[in-house]
Formats: C-alpha cells, structure tokens, sequence
C-alpha cells in the first residue's frame, strides 16, 4: 500500500515538474534557446507571492492574478532589451548571458530575503484530502496543482498548434528569415514567447512555495528536475514533457520510499537510463 | 630589382619577448616561499588552481565547443580520491594527486559516452547532472564522512614534510607545478594535428567532417585530458583545504560560475584569456569581497556586460586591434626583403 501511495503522490508531484518543464520547453522550441536561470525565474515567483500575500494578506493560490502578468512583462523585457542580441548560430553567448542572469537573481534574492527557507499557507485546502478506495489519501491541493498542470499543457498545445500566436511560433521556429520577410517581427516574437514561458514559470512559482519550503540557493535543482522532464518525454513535444515529469516525479518517490538519501539520485538515475536507451526521448517529436 | 621571400612562421616578436618575460616570472614564482609571506602563497596558490581550472574549462569551451557547467563533478571528485586512496590505501598525498588524475579522466569516460549524447546548451545541463550525481553519491559514503565530509587525518598531514613551512612550501609549488603543466598540455595539444582539427571543428563542423576528422572522436579525447587534469587540480584544491564535503567539493558556484567568469572576462578561445581573466578576477575580489553576495551580484554583471559588448572578452579585444599573440599558436606570413 505504501507502494501505491508512493507511485499516486509521485504523479502529483510530476505534474508540477511539468510546470517546471513546460516553460523550457517552449522557449526551446521557439528560438533553440535554453535559460539556465530557468529555475531561479520560478524560485523569484516564489518570492513575488510570497511578498504579495504579505503585503495584500490574500491567499497565495490568489497571488496568481498579479505574478502570472509580472512574470510575463519581465519575459518580454528580458527578451527584447537582452537575450535577443545574444540569439544566433553561436550557442555560447545565451548560455552564459542566462547563467550570469541566474546568478544575478539568486544573489538578489538572497540580499533581499536572506537565506532563511520561506513557505507560503494556502489555508484549509492545504489539509484537505480525498478518501480513495483502498485506504488511499489524497491531498485536494496537489490534485488541484495536478489538473491546473494538464490544463496548461493543454493550453500551451492549443497555443502553438492552433492560434494565430502558435502559427508564429513555429514559423520563427522554422525558418527565421523567411518568417520576417512574410512580416513577423521575430523580436516581437520571441519577447512573447518567452512572456508566455515565464507566465507558466509563475504558476509553477507560486505552486512550488505552496507545496514546499524554498529559499534563494533552490532554483537550479529546479532547472534540472525541468530539463530532466523534458529529456525524458522527448524534444518539442509538450505531452511528452508531461509524461517526462510524472516519471520523475514517481521515480523520486520510490526511491524515496527505499531510502530517504536517495530521493534525488533516483530520479537522475531514471533519466540516465532514459539517455543511455532512448537518447531522444521516450516520446520524440516525428520530424 | 626587390623581390621578396615569404616564409610561414608562429612565432613573433611579441611572443618571443613573452616568453622571455614568462620564464622570468616563472623562476620568480618559483623563488616565492623565499620571499613571499605565509599568507601571500597561499593566495598564489589558489590563483595558480584557479588559473589551471579556467585553462582547462577554456580548452572544452572554447576550442571544443564543449560547455559544461558541471566540471565541478572532477573537481570533487579528484578531491575525494586523494582523501581516500590517502586514508584507505595508505599512499602518500604527493602520489595520490597523479593517480586522482587518472581515476577522473577513467570515470569521464562512461560520462563521455553518455552525455555526448545531448548536444549545444542541454549538453550544459547533462554535466551539471552528472555533477550532482557523483554529488549526492559521495554524500551517501559514510566511509568519508557522508553529507558532512571528512578532515584529511593530521599523521597524513605531517608525513607530508617534516615541517609547517615546509608543508605550505610543497603544496605552493604543487599548485605552481598544475597550472604549468596544465598551460603546457594545452598549448602541446593545440599545436598538435590534434589541436588543428579542433580548430577546424570549432569554425564549421559540417566542413572538417567532410573532410574526414571524426569531430566525436576528437571531442571525445579533449573531454577526457580535461576530466583528468580537472580531477588533479581537485585533489589538490582540497589537499590545501585538508577538509572535504560534498557540497564545497561539487559546489557549482566555486568551481564553475567564478572558472567561466574568469574565462569570460578574460577572453573565450585564446591561451592568453584564462590568465588575464584570473588576474582581473582576482584583483576584483580582493577589493570587493567585502561586499558579500553584493560582490556576486557586480561578478554576474560584468560577465553578461562583457558577453554582449565584447563577446571574446578583454585578450580579444586587444588582440583584434593590435594582432599580438603571446603564445605562438598561429601561423603567419612573414615577408623577408631581399635584394638581388
């Protein structure tokens, strides 16, 4: 029974590496960029809510109306006044510009809020939980963090296949050139691309300061649980992704179960694995 | 009538009078436990660790378009050998530091294999994996001390030399003796047939394949030579510590983010760059370290203003306007006028 619960409460937690993941991913897609401040932009959302619910006194879930559109803003920002002129056939300049950028915020965050480890309390839905069959306990938060996940990947897919924005994305993705002749301002576009991915990074921010306890030094264990994620479900394919971070998340908790050292290295070892078998992935985008 | 003869050349004036001014420098380096203050040799002894990590991380990044951020891994690990071949197998630290060395270039190869598989920035993130696999791994070895770490025991100390100073004088000329041999590796193999197919590589992949240099194979080779050297700098790094734990041994900040720092600012993909780069970062913490997580902050600052404005850092700079070259690595054409 212990097993079980450990696998259930491992799929809940993989919908948040999802999170984690999505907002990567995406970026990844759109103009083959990778942030290593990935993680630190989720850890800052972290902290955002944490000091709106402080000063407004609202709900953390509540936080999300004003750190999803922040979030989104210092994307575009980002993007348009930085990481643009570092995008190019040379991989060198974005890596090393994100990698300052990360240590930038961790720094920043740590003389802001010291390093003491912060939590958010979401009140009563914390506790709740659902009786399954079978002795089965399930937290309504989690579940509730799990369906919010498959909602966004559901909506990241809606957006690059089926929106006019997505029709952009993937033609900036394609062929960059082409795409501007035909009119597309490809700065404008990769400004909204990573706005969308770090509106994503502040869902999984706030959901991450609920779940857990989180401090400044955190982030880029959560840029790799999300890289792990998208490694694991294949490149470019969002569902993949998804799958990606449920087998990680499940991975860590049965290895948890065994021995509560090995939490973390079980999941990196489940995606060694996954590299050393299928190095593109379990689900790899056909193209 | 003037006719003229041209020959290919690699040396210059200008590298000749550096070599002139390095071996100088060298012997007087050498000559510091005689002159230098117990706390200044330890400062050159770090710069000459940091010096042979930034030299080593510059060889991957910016002659084998390798970029790791996860060198920290041979960085522990070579630090964990020494403590254990000198606790468990009873050698001398002296003999353990080479044989770290070869245990780290041994373990990066299965990690060559595997994350050779993941190419440009993912890459990146697959060796910080790796990094923090051996580091929750050596965290799990109650043998040395597990998430604690260990102090080096102080009868393997003492065997070292007989006295304190000439401990700290062994040690000094250790750190001295690594990033020489470090440099000399480098600038051997970049001139070697090896280092003109790297070369090749780094400007177009696609033209030295057709060509017939297997890019993998080479990539492969430099990965390894620099897993190995990182892994002799480790066990060094913490035979000057005397204490270890897995989160200084495979701390990312220390021996990855202040290494591309110094690389950075320095200049990517020159010989000259990592020395320039260690001095300015040294001078820069010197004066700012006071300043605590402020200094960080400045560090990561200057690395992305250098980045966007001056992408091949401050060697580049200056090599793009005046063409000096310190250490002879490109061929020239040097015209002879005669007369007849």
């Amino acid at each position: 029974m212990e097993w079980i619960n450990a696998i259930v409460q491992g799929v809940l937690l993989g919908g948040l590496y999802a999170l984690f993941a999505a907002g990567l991913s995406l970026i990844f897609g759109v103009m083959r960029l990778v942030n290593i401040a990935h993680g630190d932009f989720i850890v800052l959302a972290a902290f955002l809510a944490l000091s709106t619910t402080s000063a407004l006194g609202v709900n953390p879930l509540l936080t999300l109306v004003i750190v999803v559109p922040v979030m989104a803003v210092i994307g575009y920002v980002l993007q348009r006044g930085v990481l643009n002129q570092t995008l190019g056939d040379d991989i060198l300049p974005p890596l090393l510009v994100t990698f300052g950028l990360s240590v930038i915020i961790q720094n920043g965050l740590l003389e802001i809020y010291s390093a003491d480890p912060q939590k958010m309390n979401a009140g009563a839905i914390e506790t709740a939980s659902l009786a399954l069959p079978g002795n089965l306990n399930v937290g309504v938060l989690p579940l509730v963090m799990f369906g919010v996940s498959v909602a966004v990947i559901a909506g990241l897919q809606w957006v690059f296949y089926r929106s006019a924005l997505g029709r952009a994305f993937r033609a900036v993705s394609d062929k960059q050139d082409i795409a501007q002749l035909m009119g597309l301002n490809k700065a404008h576009v990769f400004g909204l691309a990573m706005a969308l991915s770090l509106a994503v990074v502040g869902i999984a921010g706030v959901f991450l300061g609920i779940r857990t306890s989180f401090d400044p030094s955190i982030g880029p264990g959560r840029l790799i649980f999300g890289f792990e994620a998208v490694i694991i479900g294949g490149l470019g394919n969002l569902w993949g992704t998804m799958i990606g971070g449920i087998i990680l998340g499940v991975s860590q908790n049965i290895g948890a179960q065994i021995n509560p050292g090995w939490q973390l290295l079980a999941g990196h070892i489940a995606f060694l694995i996954v590299l050393a078998v299928k190095p593109r992935g379990l689900f790899p985008r056909i193209d | 009538m003037t006719s003229a003869n041209y020959t290919i050349s690699r040396s210059s004036p200008a590298s000749r009078f550096a070599a002139g001014i390095g071996i100088l420098v060298l012997a007087a380096l050498i000559a510091a436990p005689w002159w230098a203050g117990r706390a200044d040799m330890r400062l050159l002894s770090e710069i000459f660790l940091y010096l042979s990590l930034a030299c080593l991380w510059n060889l991957l990044a910016g002659y084998a378009g390798l970029v790791s951020v996860g060198q920290q891994a041979f960085v522990g690990f070579g630090g964990y050998m020494l403590f254990a071949l000198a606790m468990f197998a009873g050698l001398s630290p002296l003999a353990a530091i080479p044989i770290a060395g070869l245990l780290g270039a041994l373990v990066a190869i299965p990690v060559a294999v595997l994350i050779f598989r993941l190419r440009g920035a993912y890459f990146a993130i697959g060796t910080w994996v790796i990094a923090e696999v051996f580091r929750l791994s050596f965290a799990q070895v109650s043998a040395l001390g597990g998430g604690s770490g260990t102090s080096l025991p102080v009868a393997i100390v003492r065997s070292m030399a007989s006295s304190r100073s000439m401990r700290e004088a062994t040690t000094y000329w250790l750190a001295l003796g690594m990033a020489a041999i470090v440099i000399a590796v480098i600038y051997l193999l970049l001139r070697s047939r090896n280092g003109l197919a790297l070369t090749a590589i780094r400007d177009s992949e696609v033209a030295s394949n057709s060509f017939g240099i297997d890019i993998w194979r080479h990539k492969f080779f430099v990965y390894v030579i620099a897993a190995g050297l990182t892994a002799s700098t480790g066990a060094l790094i913490f035979l000057q510590k005397l204490r270890i734990s897995p989160d200084a041994a495979f701390s990312v900040n220390d021996w990855t983010a202040f290494v591309i720092f110094i690389v950075v600012i320095g200049g990517i993909g020159t010989l000259e760059g990592p020395i320039i780069g260690v001095i300015v970062f040294f001078l820069l913490r010197e004066t700012l370290a006071d300043l605590g997580t402020t200094y960080l902050l400045i560090l990561g600052l200057v690395a992305i203003v250098v980045m966007l404005k001056a992408p091949r850092g401050i060697w580049g700079f200056v090599k793009d306007r005046t063409g000096i070259e310190l250490f002879p690595l490109s061929r020239r054409v040097v015209e002879e006028k005669s007369d007849s």
